[in-house]
């Protein structure tokens, strides 16, 4: 293996372990918001222990959440040092920009919620809660504008072949910027919805079989059940609507991603769009294969009309030859692809089984959340074993569709870093083979590759086996018994 | 002043920041098994730092984040030629971290036992390699073309950077000791007190040895002078704790680690990273600064979100004012 190879596989790796926390808090830190907020303005004692429930599982994710972010502030640093060079005029300003104004209220203001429980007035408490969560997702804004620039460079000028930024506004309204914003945050609410669906419906169930049925937690289950299934259906049509005109700009931008998101070899007008594909989809075998359609589909996706031509991979590759050159330029910190051909086309069987992946297991989790409201309607509580254990299950799902998305926009963009953007400054772009660290070795990124994953591992474990033990716990696990609170005034209201 | 010597010393007082703040965190966490007899004693220590050691870990972030917009060769360089060390300080914050957050969540004494012992490294490793990274980096490395490390790992552990490791760790226990005198009441904060109060000089030693050794290397007239305030600041503080008036000693030591950061900074200035290989590879604020469009924009979000953020970390510790002790510890509450 060498470097790229490695540091590839790191960067994959802690990115995609990275984004299971980061919706997660997203999407249920702004939920806990909304029913803490119900709960000062009614006073009503459910919204009273949904807040605490959920807003404790919240907690126990989003501190993996912070610690794995860290690591991904270093690494362009570590082993990404030529492409930080080559970007840093334009990529580091929102990098500063989001620690400055997003992670300083977030931790600041998260710190004080956790532990101002009946230390601050109530509206100033939550007003906390509020603060820290709207940062979370001002953070996603300012890192989603430096990623999409990666996609799509605006905003710049080429001097001495270096990107210099001229205009931060471009950079931040950068159209790609508002599309994937919409789109991941949208994701983000996907997860929280059905991950509240799922939590309260094993509980619901549970309290089926209990002769005394303590109505108020029922009441608990039932309104987070509503309220998460909701989210979740309408986060999907938003991720539908939003994912549309994300796939509109990625036909503009990045044309081979396009076609490599079809795995579509040659140029079609009107183009169908593939639902599934029989047999192997890589490059060789892509002429081969059966792929169940829906005619003109694409056409449609990529510009809004039924007729549209999208141009398929083998017409491409002479397009990208003509403007970017056969081989890669002869340097050695290239190593092995030092004056080798590039590779235009991006790993399709990983590019077309990623887009399917991300939009089928968001429209399960979407079914599992109508399917709970309505075996839940009016009050109902199924008794069947499966309803419980398919709701549990369908939490998993956004959570893939979030990794599969990321993976497919990532991988789809290769060999490039920067994509050089067809509209804009021409000679902007980077290769993802010279993003490399020079200075550092294959077994340096091996130790962190090794030191990373089997740490991450061991959390992984704990993380689960802790949001498992509240969840089931419900919530008398996250609300002390009666007498235990003395009203003491002495004694904090939450501690470590 | 120039934009990019703006930011050089934006930067430094962002590395100030830090220490001072996650500094006596770093020191809570050092010293869980030196001051803390028991369970309720070790919970009474995570609590003083519980509200606020996130907020204080994201100064780093943000030091990081401003040299990656600022100065990228700075980031660059930095980052991948300490490689190791770095790593190493990644994997003590995140341990840290999650430590914090669960060591309470289960009633057990092995599960606490484990993530003890993962906040203690947790708070050792990093004043520790961020001394040696910081310190090696300000006094010179053997930097080659696009700052790749000559030399291999061994070439990062110069005199002075490891002199700056035991400095920053020296300076975190103290500052720790310090803090929990200020904010803890009963037993434990006389033991804070008398262990600072015993070990404090020899504390010291490591910091003083750096000011005197690199100024004596690298030093104008300027820093000598920023460095002798420190070495006061430092006899200042052990003599006013010896007076029992912990709040003026832990605001001296923050003036010895500014005067320290400062003069570190300023005796390298206006290089960043000096090549001890050939100065011609050094990187300086000249030829590493981000454009002047660049570094325009993130003046304007540091004029306005500066101010807020010590407005809003300053009520934090008004909020958290109160000493803590035993008696305000709750009972442990677990699923
Ligand atoms: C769409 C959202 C999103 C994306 C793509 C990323 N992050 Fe993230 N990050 C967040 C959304 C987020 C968050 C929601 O704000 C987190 C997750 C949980 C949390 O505590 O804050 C966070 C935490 C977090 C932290 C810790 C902040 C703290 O201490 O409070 C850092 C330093 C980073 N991230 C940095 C990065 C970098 C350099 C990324 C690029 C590879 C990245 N994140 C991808
Ligand atoms: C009808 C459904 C969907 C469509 C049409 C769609 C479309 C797209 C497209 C075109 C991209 C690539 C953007 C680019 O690389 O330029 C993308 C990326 C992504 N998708 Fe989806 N998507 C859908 C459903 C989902 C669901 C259900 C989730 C998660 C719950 C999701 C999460 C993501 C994520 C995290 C990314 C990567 C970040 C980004 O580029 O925004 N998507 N999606
Ligand atoms: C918002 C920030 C970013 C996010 C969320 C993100 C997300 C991802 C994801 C999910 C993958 C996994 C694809 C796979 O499994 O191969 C990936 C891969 C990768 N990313 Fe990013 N990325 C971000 C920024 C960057 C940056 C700044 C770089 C700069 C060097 C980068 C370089 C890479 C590389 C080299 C890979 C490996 C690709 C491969 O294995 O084919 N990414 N990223």
């Amino acid at each position: 293996m060498d470097v790229l190879d490695v540091a590839r596989w790191q960067f994959a790796i802690t990115t995609v372990y990275h984004f299971l926390m980061v919706p997660l808090t997203i999407g249920l830190s702004i939920v806990v918001a909304v029913m803490q907020t119900a709960w000062v303005r009614t006073g009503k004692a459910h919204y009273l222990a949904m807040t605490k429930f959920w807003g404790k599982l919240m907690l126990v994710n989003f501190a993996m959440g912070v610690v794995t972010g860290i690591v991904q502030e270093f690494q362009f640093g570590m082993t990404w040092s030529a492409y930080s060079r080559f970007v840093g005029d334009v990529f580091g300003a929102p990098l500063a920009m989001e620690g400055i104004v997003a992670f300083m209220v977030e931790s600041t203001f998260l710190g004080l919620w956790i532990f101002g429980w009946s230390r601050l007035p109530k509206r100033v408490h939550l007003a906390c809660l509020w603060a820290a969560s709207l940062a979370s997702t001002a953070s996603a804004y300012f890192i989603l504008s430096a990623n999409s620039w990666m996609q799509h460079p605006v905003g710049i000028q080429l001097v001495d072949g270096k990107p210099q930024l001229t205009s931060i506004w471009a950079l931040l309204t950068n159209n790609t910027a508002i599309a994937a914003f919409t789109h991941t945050v949208s994701g983000g609410f996907a997860v929280a919805g059905t991950f509240l669906v799922g939590i309260s419906a094993w509980h619901l169930w549970k309290k089926h079989k209990l002769s005394a049925v303590d109505d108020a937690d029922r009441k608990v289950w039932s309104a987070s059940l509503k309220l998460g299934a909701w989210i979740g259906m309408v986060a999907f049509a938003a991720v539908a609507l939003t994912g549309d005109t994300q796939g509109k700009l990625m036909f503009q931008q990045q044309p081979m991603k396009m076609a490599a998101a079809e795995a579509l070899c040659h140029t079609e007008a009107p183009a169908s769009f593939s639902i599934f594909a029989y047999g192997d989809v890589s490059r060789p075998d892509c002429e081969n294969v059966k792929s169940i359609t829906v005619p003109a589909l694409l056409s449609f996706l990529a510009h809004n009309d039924f007729s549209t031509e999208v141009k398929g991979v083998q017409d491409l590759i002479p397009l990208y030859e003509q403007k970017y050159g056969h081989n890669y330029p002869v340097d050695p910190s290239l190593g092995a692809l030092s004056g080798q051909p590039i590779d235009y086309v991006p790993d399709l069987p990983v590019t077309y089984w990623g887009f399917r992946f991300m939009i089928g297991f968001g429209g399960i989790a979407a079914g599992a959340a109508l399917l709970a409201l309505w075996l839940t309607r009016r009050g109902r509580i199924p008794r069947t074993k499966w309803f419980p254990r398919l709701a549990l299950l369908s939490i998993a799902t956004p959570f893939l569709a979030n990794s599969f998305g990321w993976i497919f926009t990532e991988m789809g963009r290769q060999p490039f870093v920067v994509v050089p953007n067809p509209t804009g400054v021409d000679g902007v772009f980077m290769y993802t083979a010279q993003a490399v660290s020079p200075g550092v070795s294959a077994g340096q990124v091996l130790t962190s590759l090794i030191a990373l994953t089997a740490v991450y591992g061991v959390l992984a474990v704990v993380e689960v086996f802790l949001l498992v033990r509240y969840a089931k716990a419900g919530v008398a696990g996250v609300m002390p018994p009666a007498d235990e609170k003395k009203s003491d005034d002495d004694v904090l209201a939450f501690a470590y | 002043m120039d934009l990019p010597t703006l930011w050089f010393w934006v930067i430094a007082v962002l590395w100030t920041g830090y220490f001072f703040l996650e500094g006596f965190d770093f020191g809570v966490g050092m010293l869980t098994r030196l001051l803390a007899r028991d369970n309720t004693e070790r919970r009474v220590l995570v609590n003083t730092i519980g509200p606020v050691w996130d907020g204080n870990e994201v100064w780093v972030i943000v030091a990081i984040g401003a040299t990656f917009a600022a100065f990228p060769p700075w980031y660059a360089t930095m980052l991948s030629a300490e490689y190791l060390p770095v790593l190493l300080i990644l994997l003590a914050l995140i341990g840290r971290g999650v430590a914090f957050e669960y060591r309470g969540k289960v009633d057990s004494d092995r599960w606490r036992r484990g993530w003890d012992l993962v906040i203690l490294l947790g708070s050792w490793i990093p004043p520790l390699g961020w001394g040696l990274v910081i310190t090696g980096v300000a006094t010179g490395l053997p930097i080659g073309k696009d700052g790749v490390l000559v030399g291999g790992l061994g070439a990062l552990f110069t005199w002075p950077a490891v002199l700056g490791a035991l400095a920053l760790a020296g300076f975190s226990l103290l500052h720790g000791s310090v803090f929990v005198a200020l904010k803890t009441d009963g037993e434990i904060r006389h033991r804070a007190h008398a262990l600072a109060l015993r070990f404090g000089p020899l504390l010291l030693l490591p910091m003083a040895a750096l000011l005197v050794l690199v100024q004596v290397r690298q030093g104008g007239l300027v820093t000598i002078v920023i460095a002798a305030v420190g070495l006061l600041a430092g006899a200042g503080a052990l003599v006013r704790l010896a007076a029992k008036r912990e709040g003026q000693a832990f605001a001296l030591l923050g003036l010895v680690i500014a005067a320290a950061v400062m003069s570190l900074f300023g005796s390298d200035f206006p290089a960043i990273i000096s090549s001890t290989v050939d100065p011609s590879f050094s990187l300086t604020v000249a030829n590493s600064a981000s454009s002047p469009y660049t570094l325009g924009v993130i003046t304007w979000v540091a004029a306005f979100g500066t101010p807020a953020i010590l407005v809003y970390q300053g009520w934090t510790y008004w909020v958290f004012r109160k000493r803590i002790s035993a008696a305000h510890i709750p009972p442990v509450h677990v699923p």
